[in-house]
């Protein structure tokens, strides 16, 4: 299986403080992998990192085998993104948002990606309404509705479903699995919910001080750790290693 | 140009005017502030003229009024259409696009003209039944000023927008503040002759003072001065390339320091 994406020694210092420290990643091509780690642990800055909003101290990152630092637009063009902290324009329709991140895209027929979003994601009855005007849960939807307009090889996901009601949660992790199975696509996930990595994901990373300290598979990591749930197998490794 | 740069140009382009379209007030507020600017300098003129006539002569005020207005329009217009992606926060989901900083600057200052035009036809219309005086009488020197205002303003707007980009909305502020530096040796109301000779010099780096004497000599005096536009268009030119490098500059180090995910917090 290639990789999709691949970080080679991977540094971000801000001033004196090391954010990212010597990250070696790789993402194989139609997996869905969870990064974790808590508050600080280095998860935004590396997601930053390999989506091109911030530059790296030092390292490589390969993404589509484009030297991602270098150049990322030739990448870009095939990745998106979405993350409940970043905002689409408020003042906007959800037509019109889309409307206007498809032609940011370079799709040839917007109109229609934007009506095959509108009914994946069950928009029609508010399509017309401004951002501003959505609940928390509909706002989620317009976002990974956006993160889906150019049906992306690579979805960089930062808590997708943080601050949802348990039907929308539940409604998007079985979209996003379908998303991944149908596509092939790629998925970078960061959560703190472990029962969404759990459900979706084939590997974990996890980051602790910036540094990558574990990686592998749920039943793995489960077994290693001699644990039942990856979230006591989290807390064995926030709080330093093995008990 | 690439067709894919059209594209993403084309794509902020129907961002910014989505935006206009949902608010009566912001269009409003377009040809608001200068017909205000036309009405209450109209007035003045008025005042001035039945006094001394030669400072009103051929309408000159008005005309370098509204002159004047369409550089601080086209600037506060580029301005406020960035300030709409960080109050938004939508300059994170913007650069994850494959969208270029001069791309960006590009859809900038074609819906600045676009909202500078809107503000300034209709305020130039009416200074012709009010007042008697129509900037159009100018000709095809009037686009020539027009234009280089209008450069200035985006040279300006550059460098502002750069500062917003590093430094946040705290720096905000600035957007009002900056063009005005220059208004004094800009020489809009009075010949560059009344600067004392040291402010002359600086006014000589500042390419608005070429145009307004260019505009007087036209004016006043029927004269068609394409030596002083041709420094005004050289100098804009040279402050467009600067205010360029200030703004990826700026950019840069937003990337730098991690800026462009926090930038409206």
């Amino acid at each position: 299986m290639s990789a999709v994406l691949k970080t080679e020694s991977l540094v971000k210092d801000f001033g004196s403080t090391r954010a990212v420290d010597n990250l070696n990643l790789s993402l194989n091509a139609g997996t869905t992998t969870a990064l974790l780690g808590g508050n600080g642990a280095g998860k935004t800055t590396t997601l930053s990192m390999l989506l091109g909003l911030l530059i790296p101290t030092s390292g490589k990152i390969d993404i589509f085998d484009h030297n991602f630092v270098e150049d990322r637009y030739p990448a870009l063009k095939r990745m998106n993104f979405s993350s409940p902290y970043v905002d689409l324009p408020q003042r906007l329709t959800v037509r019109e948002n889309l409307t206007v991140y498809g032609k940011l895209y370079g799709l040839k027929d917007v109109q229609s990606a934007v009506m095959e979003m509108v009914e994946t994601f069950r928009l029609s009855e508010f399509i017309d309404r401004r951002i501003r005007r959505l609940s928390a849960g509909q706002k989620t939807r317009v976002s990974l509705a956006k993160a889906l307009i150019n049906t992306p090889d690579l979805l960089l996901l930062d808590e997708p479903t943080a601050s949802l009601d348990p039907e929308t949660v539940s409604w998007i992790r079985t979209f996003l699995k379908k998303y991944q199975q149908d596509r092939g696509a790629t998925i970078l996930l960061a959560s703190h919910d472990m029962k969404e990595v759990e459900q979706l994901c084939e590997n974990v990373l996890l980051l602790r001080k910036g540094k990558l300290v574990e990686e592998g598979t749920p039943p793995d990591l489960l077994k290693k750790y001699g644990r039942k749930t990856l979230e006591e197998v989290f807390l064995d490794i926030s709080r330093g290693g093995i008990p | 140009m690439k067709l894919g740069s059209v594209c993403r140009i084309h794509a902020l382009l129907l961002r910014y005017l989505y935006v206009l379209r949902s608010s009566w007030p912001r269009i409003i507020e377009i040809s608001y502030w200068p017909t205000m600017q036309l009405i209450i300098w109209g007035f003045v003129s008025l005042h001035f003229g039945a006094a001394q006539p030669e400072i009103t002569a051929s309408g000159i005020l008005i005309s370098v009024v509204l002159v004047w207005d369409s550089l601080f329009r086209s600037h506060v217009s580029y301005t406020l259409s960035f300030l709409e992606e960080m109050w938004s926060r939508n300059l994170g989901n913007l650069f994850v696009a494959p969208l270029r900083p001069w791309e960006l600057m590009l859809a900038l200052a074609t819906i600045s003209l676009i909202r500078t035009l809107i503000g300034m036809i209709p305020a130039a219309l009416l200074a012709i039944p009010f007042f008697g005086v129509s900037v159009f009488d100018m000709g095809l020197p009037l686009l020539v000023f027009f234009f280089n205002l209008v450069f200035t303003g985006w040279a300006i707007s550059q460098v502002v927008t750069g500062i917003l980009l590093r430094y946040g909305l705290g720096a905000e502020s600035l957007t009002w503040v900056i063009p005005f530096m220059i208004a004094p040796v800009s020489c809009i109301y009075y010949p560059l002759s009344t600067l004392p000779a040291w402010l002359q010099k600086i006014a000589n780096l500042v390419p608005t003072s070429y145009v307004f004497e260019g505009m007087r000599a036209l004016v006043l005096h029927g004269e068609w001065r394409a030596d002083l536009l041709q420094k005004a268009f050289m100098l804009n030119c040279i402050y467009f390339v600067l205010g360029m490098c200030v703004f990826l500059i700026a950019f840069r180090s937003a990337r730098t320091h991690g800026l462009l995910l926090q930038a409206g917090e």
